[in-house]
């Protein structure tokens, strides 16, 4: 099998991690949520929760396993069938981004170390078709692979306090949405005035493992109008389904 | 029926058993830090073992009852008023409407738990009231907020009323931990330091995470971000020694050596800066 074997271990008395080798590998997530899958048809009856990172999955039991390694077995042999890709449907997103320089406060930065002109760093951002291959780090936080290499930047020596919600940034290899005010250390690029978190929706975040996310730039007369709209709960966020 | 809060305290919150079922989306357990206090505290006045109880931290907050109420509390030691009467933990008792409830201090261990009939109706989000930041309105309880819990229609047939807090069980400093994903890639040298040390709890502790005083050179390389729980115990490049507590994201890039046993989170969470930490290793 191209991805061999997982090591599997419980992680507490109430949760098993199955880990893959170490790689950041958009065909290995889509190998992982197949698995996930299988896991999830396995504890039809029971209610389990499993969630992904880039190499590993967390099977969060929610109660005290009895025995162990009378769960460890049956995983196994999950892991051990041939699998046999289905066909699974996923979203393709695309989320407006503001790059003017009132938001993008560490783009001259960008722009100066990479020897990159604004208007390069816009379309290099906005180019790639990114991969979610899991949310953490904060509540609707979206791990996304694929930025160009060309965009890779080290993170500020030290975080700032107060980042605001909707802030698009970059962090070495990867670049991201702070979900809300937080603290960050990641240079900022720009804003997305769609909120990708919301809390009091039964869903909170629209975003799963394995869809995609495309950034569209737009002008600040427009964020401020894509702001009205998702005030006025107007906004549609642009979503198509796609079979993979 | 409702509490309303005269004074706060340091850090007070309402939290029941935390939520299942949302770290696909990032977002913490939470629940009680200290769940076999809070466990007993609801269990003693008829509630179910997670219902929403009230979590206090060190100093403890002024409420106001506006109507009967049965309440029970649950901590090590701590000073509590009923208006200017001294109340004894560990014993079931009324409150009437005007009655003012201070919990001055916590003497000996962090966390008093507060249970009231009926539990805590605080908002409900995501399944569970337990208050964190970016999920409920606020992580803490504030001046003035007015808490619901349900009326108290007098004393339900307490089953489980033999049952006792065993104090004895914080006694200890030993942390009982399972071997983590990255335990087998310490070395011998490190192993041992970690398993033979007696560590000290840091001033940055707090419902995310306990930081320990001490720090050992650390010869493993990052991992890429990873699954961790609350209980996991990280090994920073810096050296520093993270046991991730209730609020603690859901992933994490340190080094996973240990993962404590779920008693010894509960015990962990009565711990204060100072007090001493030891590990010992136990299999699964």
């Amino acid at each position: 099998m191209k991805y061999g074997k997982p090591n599997i271990q419980p992680l507490g008395e109430q949760a098993i991690l199955l880990t893959w080798d170490e790689i950041i590998d958009e065909n290995l997530l889509y190998f992982l949520l197949e698995i996930k899958q299988k896991i999830l048809n396995h504890y039809s009856k029971v209610k389990v929760e499993v969630v992904n990172t880039y190499n590993s999955l967390l099977i969060n039991y929610g109660f005290t396993i009895n025995n162990i390694y009378d769960e460890i077995s049956p995983l196994k042999k999950i892991v051990d069938d041939k699998i046999e890709f289905t066909s699974n449907s996923f979203c393709q997103f695309t989320l407006p981004v503001c790059y003017d320089d009132k938001f993008g406060i560490d783009l001259a930065l960008l722009s100066e170390q990479n020897k990159l002109s604004i208007s390069e760093i816009i379309q290099l951002h906005t180019q790639p078709n990114y991969t979610i291959y899991f949310t953490g780090f904060l509540p609707g936080f979206l791990y996304l692979g694929g930025l160009e290499k060309k965009l890779h930047i080290s993170r500020k020596k030290s975080p700032r306090l107060n980042v605001e919600k909707g802030a698009v940034a970059i962090g070495e290899k990867q670049t991201g949405i702070y979900p809300q005010k937080s603290a960050g250390g990641w240079q900022i690029i720009g804003k997305c005035p769609v909120p990708i978190f919301d809390v009091n929706s039964k869903k909170p975040s629209p975003f799963q493992s394995g869809d995609k996310l495309r950034f569209e730039s737009i002008s600040l007369e427009e964020y401020q109008l894509v702001k009205e709209e998702v005030n006025a709960g107007k906004f549609q966020l642009k979503k198509e389904l796609y079979e993979r | 029926m409702s509490v309303k809060i005269i004074h706060p305290g340091l850090l007070t919150s309402i939290q029941d058993f935390g939520r299942n079922g949302y770290a696909k989306y990032g977002i913490p357990k939470s629940g009680v830090m200290d769940s076999y206090a809070a466990k007993i505290a609801n269990l003693l006045v008829g509630n179910k073992q997670e219902d929403a109880v009230m979590e206090i931290t060190m100093l403890g907050p002024i409420l106001e009852f506006d109507k009967d109420a049965l309440l029970f509390l649950v901590a090590l030691k701590a000073n509590v008023f009923l208006n200017d009467k001294n109340i004894e933990l560990l014993k079931p008792f009324k409150v009437k409407s005007g009655d003012r409830l201070q919990i001055k201090q916590i003497t000996s261990g962090v966390r008093l738990y507060l249970a009231i009939s009926g539990g805590f109706q605080s908002e409900l989000k995501l399944s569970s009231r337990s208050m964190y930041a970016s999920v409920t309105n606020s992580s803490i309880i504030k001046k003035g907020d007015v808490i619901k819990t349900e009326t108290y229609t007098g004393i339900k047939k307490l089953t489980n009323a033999q049952l006792k807090y065993d104090m004895e069980f914080y006694v200890t400093k030993t942390l009982e931990v399972y071997p983590g994903p990255e335990f087998e890639e310490l070395s011998i040298d490190l192993k041992t330091k970690l398993l033979e040390n007696t560590f000290h709890v840091s001033k940055n502790n707090s419902r995310m995470a306990y930081q320990l005083e001490e720090t050992l050179e650390n010869n493993l390389k990052p991992i890429l971000t990873q699954p961790v729980l609350p209980g996991t115990v990280q090994f920073t490049p810096a050296g520093n020694i993270i046991i991730l507590m209730r609020d603690a994201q859901t992933t994490g890039g340190y080094p996973r050596i240990f993962q404590l046993t779920k008693e010894s989170i509960n015990l962990l969470s009565q711990k204060r800066q100072g007090d001493k930490i030891e590990f010992t290793l136990k299999d699964y």
